[in-house]
């Protein structure tokens, strides 16, 4: 795409909408906001460009406070909405913005089918493990024993992991990142905003008043370097607050080690979000607290076929071989009589 | 003995066989669903039409798509008439049945008139078949067929010596049939072959051996009927007096893709169209694949859910987005609509409506989702609705609708059925520059210093389409509450209310941009007859009827059911009674009612089949003789 040369002074503030903004007080949802505002304007695209379409929840009233077009659609249905509207007009920019239960509950159908069409949008998923908008029932990601206002004894189902799901429909491009670590963030949405095909993102998001401090074991500033750990393509998986400990693989499962003990950074995993199997993605999701460091940044960034442009391309192949339609001719064709 | 020429010609027959000038036949094949009867009825349907007849079809197919062979849950039937003046239904009873089976027999006999041609592959009238469709005895045999005229034909076995040579094993060779009694029709109406024998090299042309089998049982089964004594004379129906012009036949599902193609065309825009498959609607994604070099983008979604909103999308960016489906569907889309009605934008959602309730009959017609289409969604939530009357109407209807959603900017649910969908008839092919052009517009800048409106209306209460691309006019839509003008997010009592009332005014005042409701008949009588969809041709037919026999009737067939035309409460007024026949338990009626006032009759009828004349023409007459 060529930069247009207004766009060089672009601000946050140009991608600011003038609607109050009606989240609670200290929602993690703020710093998603603000962390896009941040990345938007480096992206090149204009605002009049770039669309935000959501589904029903506290993280899908988001369209509304960023300058773009944008529609603020039904309960999980934001990847229809994209899909209809990324595949008519290629030229468009769009992201899906969703919640745990609009993405894998009511819409999982759509978020599937949007990632294994790999179709040319930026999801990104507020994950707060928790229903916010009907303030307080669990979700499907909320945690097995969650006491909730709807699971008093506490959940009894399993919970569904995003990037599981994701890794499972063939999604290209996945990644996890944290409301709070504003660089990380700026990161993940910028190289998400830049993959061509479906970018698929989890955002751990505290919803401080329902389920709050659900992700404080990946956020405390004494616990994060221990229960989270950046992944860097090509480089080997180290963590811990002296950068001494990595994952090694024994036979088919990660364990952590020490690098202290004979162990060197070469004896480690390396990440390689490039890797045709998206095994060692799979792997690295499975990562999970209290038993692992959970794995945040981009798992996985492959390349392959765009719904949106194959079906454009049928159309330019078509008329390629058919010629641009005619209707007259189509309506003459085959089988006529005159009635004089 | 001259030997006859593959294609025999008229006058060279050394003893041509007599032949009766009808006005119309009906003539319907039946048989396994593996057959081939759609088949036949489609080439008898288009060498009828380049005979120049007008036609009417009905085909009927059964719910399996495979059940097991021979049994009556199998059975599939295509019907077609064709006459030489207008007709708008494909017959009430007919004329000449080709039953395959007994399965088949015993399943369509009841639609044969008395004295009809009964046409047997008695091959297949074997202990088994019997068995299957119930028979004690051998109809052929037994005397109960005595008051038609039976033709017990061994076409398998003839079949398969015609194709004798071929090299073909027995089932393809008993897959030809078909032909052999399309053959034997064909030479019974004195039918060209020619159209058929195009269909088979078009279609057979790259495996030789089946073509030429098809092509020999084509011509056994007619040389059949003129060489043997078997048939003693054949029948001729002439050239129906239709508008000059070019014809060609098209189903009701075609002219809905035809349709959308061209309207968007002539607008201007780009044909989004999302789908999920069902019953009696997938055939228009089976066409619109077809056009892609019209830049038709197609998208057969994961459910009925995702194709319309992805339709909505679509229409977001500009485009004419269009979704169908069939009750159950539709069911599913509901809320999605609700959504398009909120953010007034076009979208076009086709029902092509099927028995229900649920999964129902999926393959049998009726007009049972009226209320659904008016009513069906949660809120106040009104959008047009507008409902085809034939397979060609479909087409007109298809520009309407798009007229409509563009110029009001909202959701149109236009109405078909599975009897309309599937049901082919001529068509008088449209000078493509002749059709509905009107560019659809979008601002391309602000026009004041307030910042973009885009919930400001113009004098019909409709809203600018912006869209994305567009500088300076970055807006956010939604399903909650607009305030009016900004279209901001609000949750204001006295904003609602006004809201509300804006969103249905906007729909009722469409009333002032339709045709006034016209009339079939005097203007002013004993009865009114009001119709509306896939009924037409049965009501018409049957009013005219009644009008050649001096009765006091008039028709209205309806093809807006929201708004309603201007005229309709005054015009219902003017007739002593009214008469409203539906295919599903009175809901045109129950609207009628509440919305004029009016004692109206129903005629209603929910068995998975369209009306035949003559039980339109007996309410009438009970109606008209009971007062
Ligand atoms: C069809 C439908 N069913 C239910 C609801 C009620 N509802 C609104 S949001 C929501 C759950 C939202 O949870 P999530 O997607 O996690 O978003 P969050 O509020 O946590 O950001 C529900 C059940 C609805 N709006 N529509
Ligand atoms: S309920 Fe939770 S998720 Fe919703 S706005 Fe409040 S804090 Fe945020
Ligand atoms: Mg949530």
């Amino acid at each position: 795409m060529t930069i247009e040369p207004t766009l060089s002074v672009l601000t946050a503030k140009d991608f600011s909408s003038d609607q109050e903004i009606r989240w609670c007080p200290g929602c993690g949802d703020y710093s998603i906001l603000a962390q896009m505002k941040k990345v938007l304007p480096t992206l090149g695209v204009p605002p009049e460009k770039t669309v935000f379409i959501s589904g029903i929840g506290c993280s899908s009233r988001f369209p509304y406070y960023v300058n773009t077009y944008g529609i603020h659609s039904i309960h999980g249905r934001a990847p229809g909405v994209a899909t209809g509207l990324k595949a008519s007009r290629p030229d468009l920019s769009v992201w899906v913005i969703t919640g745990d239960g609009d993405a894998l509950s009511i819409g999982g159908n759509h978020l599937m089918h949007a990632i294994r069409r790999n179709i040319d949008l930026n999801i990104i998923l507020f994950n707060n493990r928790i229903y916010g908008l009907t303030k307080g029932q669990y979700s499907p990601t909320s945690i097995l024993g969650q006491v909730t206002k709807s699971t008093p004894m506490g959940a009894i189902d399993n919970p569904l992991h995003p990037l599981s799901v994701a890794i499972g429909c063939e999604a290209t491009f996945v990644a996890r990142s944290i409301d709070v670590n504003i660089k990380h963030l700026t990161m993940v949405l910028k190289r998400a905003a830049e993959h061509k095909g479906t970018s698929f993102v989890e955002v751990y998001q505290n919803c401080n008043v329902f389920n709050d401090g659900a992700f404080d074991y990946a956020t405390g500033r004494d616990t994060k370097a221990e229960t989270t750990l950046e992944l860097e393509h090509g480089k080997p998986l180290i963590f811990g607050k002296n950068r001494d400990k990595g994952i090694r693989l024994n036979g088919m499962h990660p364990e952590i080690v020490s690098l202290n003990d004979g162990i060197s950074e070469d004896d480690l995993l390396f990440h390689d979000e490039q890797a045709d199997e998206p095994t060692l993605a799979y792997l690295l999701c499975r990562m999970r607290n209290p038993d692992f460091p959970e794995p945040i940044g981009v798992f996985r960034a492959v390349d392959a076929p765009r719904y949106d442009e194959s079906l454009n391309n049928q159309i330019t192949e078509a008329r390629r071989v058919r010629g641009k339609g005619d209707l007259q001719k189509l309506f003459n064709a085959g089988e006529t009589w005159m009635v004089e | 003995m001259a030997t006859y020429t593959r294609n025999p010609q008229e006058g060279e027959r050394l003893n041509p066989k007599p032949v009766l000038e009808l006005n119309a036949a009906t003539v319907r094949f039946c048989g396994d669903s593996g057959d081939g009867m759609q088949l036949a009825g489609t080439q008898l349907t288009n060498t009828s039409a380049l005979a120049g007849n007008d036609i009417a079809t009905f085909p009927d197919f059964p719910a399996e798509i495979r059940a097991p062979t021979g049994t009556k849950a199998g059975v599939s039937g295509f019907q077609i008439r064709f006459a030489n003046s207008e007709i708008f239904t494909p017959g009430d009873q007919v004329d000449a049945l080709i039953a395959m089976n007994p399965a088949a027999l015993v399943t369509n006999l009841p639609d044969l008139v008395s004295g009809g041609i009964l046409i047997l592959n008695s091959d297949a009238f074997n202990a088994k078949g019997l068995e299957q469709a119930g028979y004690l005895q051998n109809p052929i045999e037994d005397g109960s067929l005595i008051g038609y005229q039976v033709f017990p034909i061994e076409m398998t076995r003839l079949t398969r010596l015609a194709v004798d040579g071929l090299g073909l094993g027995v089932k393809e060779s008993d897959r030809c049939r078909n032909f052999y009694a399309m053959g034997l029709t064909f030479w019974l109406y004195g039918r060209s072959l020619e159209p058929t024998l195009r269909y088979i090299d078009e279609k057979f042309g790259k495996h030789p051996s089946i073509a030429e089998a098809n092509r020999r049982a084509l011509h056994a089964g007619y040389n059949y009927g003129d060489t043997t004594d078997a048939m003693v004379s054949r029948y001729s129906v002439q050239k129906a007096s239709l508008h000059t012009g070019l014809y060609r036949n098209i189903t009701g599902n075609q002219a809905l893709a035809w349709g959308l193609v061209s309207a968007a065309e002539r607008s201007g825009c780009e044909l989004f169209y999302g789908s999920y498959p069902i019953t009696p609607a997938s055939d228009i994604l089976h066409e619109l694949v077809k056009l892609k070099n019209f830049g038709v983008r197609t998208f057969q979604a994961e459910d009925e859910i995702a194709a319309i909103t992805s339709a909505i999308g679509a229409a977001f960016g500009g485009a004419l987005g269009a979704t169908a489906s069939s009750g159950p569907g539709i069911a599913l889309k509901a809320e999605a609509m609700g959504l398009a009605v909120m953010t007034e934008l076009p979208v076009l959602i086709i029902n092509v409506q099927r028995g229900g309730p649920s999964t129902g009959l999926p393959t049998k017609t009726e007009q049972s989702d009226l209320m659904q289409a008016m009513f069906g969604r949660n809120g106040e939530c009104p959008l047009p609705v507008i409902a085809a009357r034939s397979p060609a109407d479909c087409f007109d209807v298809v520009h309407e609708a798009w007229r409509i959603a563009a110029r009001y900017m909202t959701p149109v649910m236009l109405l078909s059925d599975g009897y309309i969908a599937n049901g082919a008839e001529p068509w008088k092919i449209p000078d493509v520059n002749s059709l509905p052009a009107w560019q659809v517009t979008h601002p391309i800048g602000l026009s004041n210093g307030h910042g973009f409106l885009p919930y400001d209306r113009d004098e019909r209460l409709s809203r600018p389409w912006a869209i994305p691309g567009t500088p300076g006019l970055m807006h956010r839509i939604g399903g909650l509450e607009k305030q009016d003008i900004t279209g901001n997010v609000c949750y204001d009592a006295d904003n609602h209310q006004h809201m509300v009332n804006v969103r249905a005014n906007k729909i009722a005042g469409i009333a002032r941009d339709i045709p006034l409701q016209e009339v079939q008949g005097p203007d002013h009588g004993r009865l009114l007859v009001v119709s509306w969809g896939g009924t037409y041709g049965a009501c018409a037919t049957a009013v005219q009827l009644m009008q050649v026999n001096g009765g006091s009737v008039a028709h209205a067939h309806l093809r807006y059911l929201n708004p309603f035309p201007a005229n309709l409460g005054e015009l219902l007024q003017r007739y002593d009674r009214v008469l409203i026949p539906e295919l599903n338990r009175g809901q045109l009626r129950m609207l009628i009612r509440a919305e004029f006032l009016v004692d109206a009759v129903g005629l209603n009828k929910v068995q998975g089949k369209p009306f035949a004349v003559r039980e339109v023409v007996q309410k009438i007459e009970e109606m008209l003789g009971s007062d």
